[in-house]
């Protein structure tokens, strides 16, 4: 039984492989650190029952009634009013931006009508683009109100407890999660492919020799960096152009507000992320480090820009944490342009984000790029 | 005016000095031979001269631009042609070509790029990928590429590696040409042969600087005394020398024997040793210039281990 399975050969295999894995220092250290990160990340981030959604309150009444109402609300957790005294049109503008989950409007004559029992209304309305962000606050209204007034008028027979409870699924009405997943595709396909393209633009050189040439030449590494990026900025437009047709007419997504205004953003996010993709490869060593560097980067940018989970439904530190990511801020604007009719004023926040990181990442870059072979 | 003039270029990665206070003058229009064996700081050496290194001590100029300061300047007028093919294997012959001419911002760079393409006779092989093309050729298309903008300094990093000597003729044939224009060149090699086209030449080994000047002055003050022993039957007298004192390199070359070292009286002892035997003549040679490498090369410790 000699030659077919050596235990020497094996552990000789068994050493070299090893030795090579701990000589990659950033594989190794990716493998040993992400683990723990994206448990501990994740695991308190996400939520499928998103609470203390921000609310805004539209209501000029000071009555019992009003105050039992808002207080139920708040207790149910839920709902956390971040605006309170608002004008209609001030909400509204709000919930387009996304600053806010929900409007309640509980009319003046609230404490008149409940006494006159007219069974008065109080509206909530809900950005129902994430269906899943506000399912279980608005499914918890009954109950809230029911609480409320037990408070409030506890005597009161059964039958004079009227109040209707108005919902509004703002922008997405049949609650169709689709209306929400596509245009967010766009963000992360363009952020996938884009960033990956780029993160290997130097390592690429450096892998197959050709950089000692081109650093021996007379070209700057601001001509470089845009002579990388820019036919990028070509491809994205395409992918634009063909995930939005297919959201047309295959899944029927609705265009609601103006598509220059929504292409232009689009650029600036491509823009961002070719030239993020840039700066890792500034980084990476060779193509195989600009990869695993780039899946490093995508996965919490995937679950903390609130594309698959809500944002507003986050712990506020990883709110915070998600405003590190382009993919995040060009959510805001996608969702808001296509779903919500943002306009410029609307989306001008979070584009100024996304600009912000397209100077960002190529100071950075340019920071890190090596003029010389050192 | 010279082309290089550089003073104490050091270089050191980690605690290895590579490049070892390294100074060098080259004269306008010299053809300038950088010998050494492997590992011993040529490639650099040149690569801190185009400004692809930072040295770590040393200054200098470069077509009179300062090394550290102008390093732009500098790359606009050198040409440099690196050791491994370093042009895009997935573009065309034609592509690397518009691709070199219009980062050099040349005037006319159509009629300038097919004017190469003429006389690298590679018109009709234009859309053919540089990566499908044979060493020799790569080679070609390389210094071609790197002279197109007519850099008025080019350094040249063991460019014959690897291509046969029909082509490696032509080649230095057209360094010649280049340089009868006024081009000053530099080049790396490992080839005797084409060191001693070389105007000058300039030894470094391990990092150090041990020889410059022509390759006669190299030869003379090398000091070494070359007799040639002629005959059959050599075999053994290779080893009979050795042991002796006085002799350094025993080398046969075809039916001789070159026998060298360093003190005229010693080795004239030694070979006084083969007197009576029949068949051998013993008579004074000329000391070659590989001679000269062998000494330097044993003469010298190796850093690298």
């Amino acid at each position: 039984m000699t030659g077919w399975f050596s235990l020497t050969r094996l552990w000789a295999l068994f050493l070299k492989e090893f030795v090579q894995m701990r000589r990659d220092r950033i594989t190794f250290g990716m493998m040993l650190g992400i683990p723990i990160m994206q448990l501990l990340l994740f695991g308190y981030a996400i939520n499928n029952d998103p609470r203390d959604l921000p609310a805004a309150l539209v209501a000029t009444g000071n009555d019992p009634y009003t105050r039992a109402i808002v207080q139920a609300l708040e207790v149910s957790d839920y709902y956390r009013f971040t605006t309170v005294n608002s004008s209609a049109a001030k909400a509204d503008q709000m919930l387009v931006r996304g600053e806010v989950a929900f409007v309640v409007t509980i009319p003046s004559d609230l404490a008149v009508r409940m006494e006159r029992q007219e069974k008065p209304q109080i509206l909530v309305e809900a950005d129902a683009t994430d269906p899943a962000a506000s399912s279980a606050a608005i499914s918890a209204l009954p109950e809230i109100a029911r609480q409320a007034f037990s408070r409030v008028n506890m005597t009161a027979p059964e039958e004079q407890r009227g109040l209707e409870v108005v919902v509004h699924r703002r922008y997405n009405p049949e609650a169709i999660s689709q209306y929400n997943v596509v245009p967010g595709l766009l963000g992360v396909i363009l952020q996938l492919t884009m960033v990956m393209m780029t993160s290997m633009a130097l390592t690429r050189e450096y892998e197959r020799g050709t950089m000692e040439n081109l650093l021996a030449m007379p070209a700057t590494p601001a001509e470089i960096m845009l002579g990388k990026v820019l036919p990028y900025l070509g491809v994205g437009a395409v992918q634009v152009v063909v995930v939005l047709v297919a959201g047309r007419l295959v899944f029927d997504i609705p265009f609601v507000g103006s598509v220059g205004l929504l292409f232009a953003t689009t650029i600036i996010f491509v823009f961002a992320l070719v030239l993020l993709g840039y700066f890792i490869s500034t980084i990476a060593k060779t193509q195989m480090q600009a990869m695993q560097i780039t899946f490093f980067f995508f996965l919490p940018s995937l679950l903390l820009s609130g594309f698959m989970f809500p944002f507003r439904g986050m712990p506020d530190w990883a709110q915070v944490l998600g405003e590190i990511f382009p993919l995040t801020h060009f959510l805001r604007v996608i969702r808001g342009v296509m779903l919500k009719g943002a306009e410029w004023p609307d989306v001008a926040a979070s584009s100024y984000a996304l600009l912000a990181f397209v100077l960002g990442f190529a100071v950075l870059a340019l920071l890190r790029f090596k003029r010389t072979l050192d | 005016m010279y082309a290089i003039d550089v003073t104490g270029l050091t270089k050191r990665f980690g605690d290895k000095t590579v490049v070892d206070n390294v100074s060098m003058e080259v004269k306008t229009g010299e053809i300038i031979g950088f010998l050494g064996p492997n590992g011993s700081g040529k490639t650099t050496s040149i690569r801190m001269m185009c400004g692809l290194l930072r040295p770590d001590a040393g200054r200098g100029s470069v077509l009179g631009f300062d090394l550290e300061k102008s390093q732009l300047s500098i790359k606009k007028e050198v040409g440099y042609m690196t050791q491994k093919f370093s042009f895009y294997e997935d573009l065309t012959i034609e592509e690397n070509l518009n691709f070199v001419a219009k980062l050099y911002r040349l005037k006319a760079a159509k009629d300038q790029v097919r004017s190469t393409l003429d006389q690298l006779g590679l018109t009709t092989r234009r859309h053919q990928l540089a990566g499908s093309l044979s060493g020799g050729w790569k080679q070609r298309l390389a210094l071609a590429a790197c002279t197109m903008h007519r850099p008025k300094l080019l350094l040249l990093d063991e460019p014959t590696a690897g291509v046969d000597p029909k082509a490696r003729r032509d080649f230095w044939d057209e360094i010649h040409h280049l340089a009868a224009e006024g081009m000053t060149v530099l080049v790396s090699t490992h080839y005797m042969d084409e060191a001693e086209r070389c105007h000058r030449i300039s030894y470094i080994s391990y990092g150090k600087m041990i020889a410059e000047g022509t390759i006669e002055s190299v030869i003379a003050n090398s000091g070494l005394v070359t007799y040639l022993v002629h005959g059959e039957k050599l075999e053994g007298v290779s080893a009979l020398l050795l042991a002796e004192d006085g002799v350094e390199q025993v080398a046969p070359f075809g039916a001789s024997l070159h026998v060298v070292g360093t003190e005229r009286p010693a080795l004239e002892r030694a070979l006084g040793k083969l007197e009576g035997r029949s068949g051998i003549t013993v008579k004074p040679g000329e000391t070659s210039l590989e001679d000269v490498f062998i000494k330097f090369m044993s003469d010298s410790k190796d850093n690298m281990s």
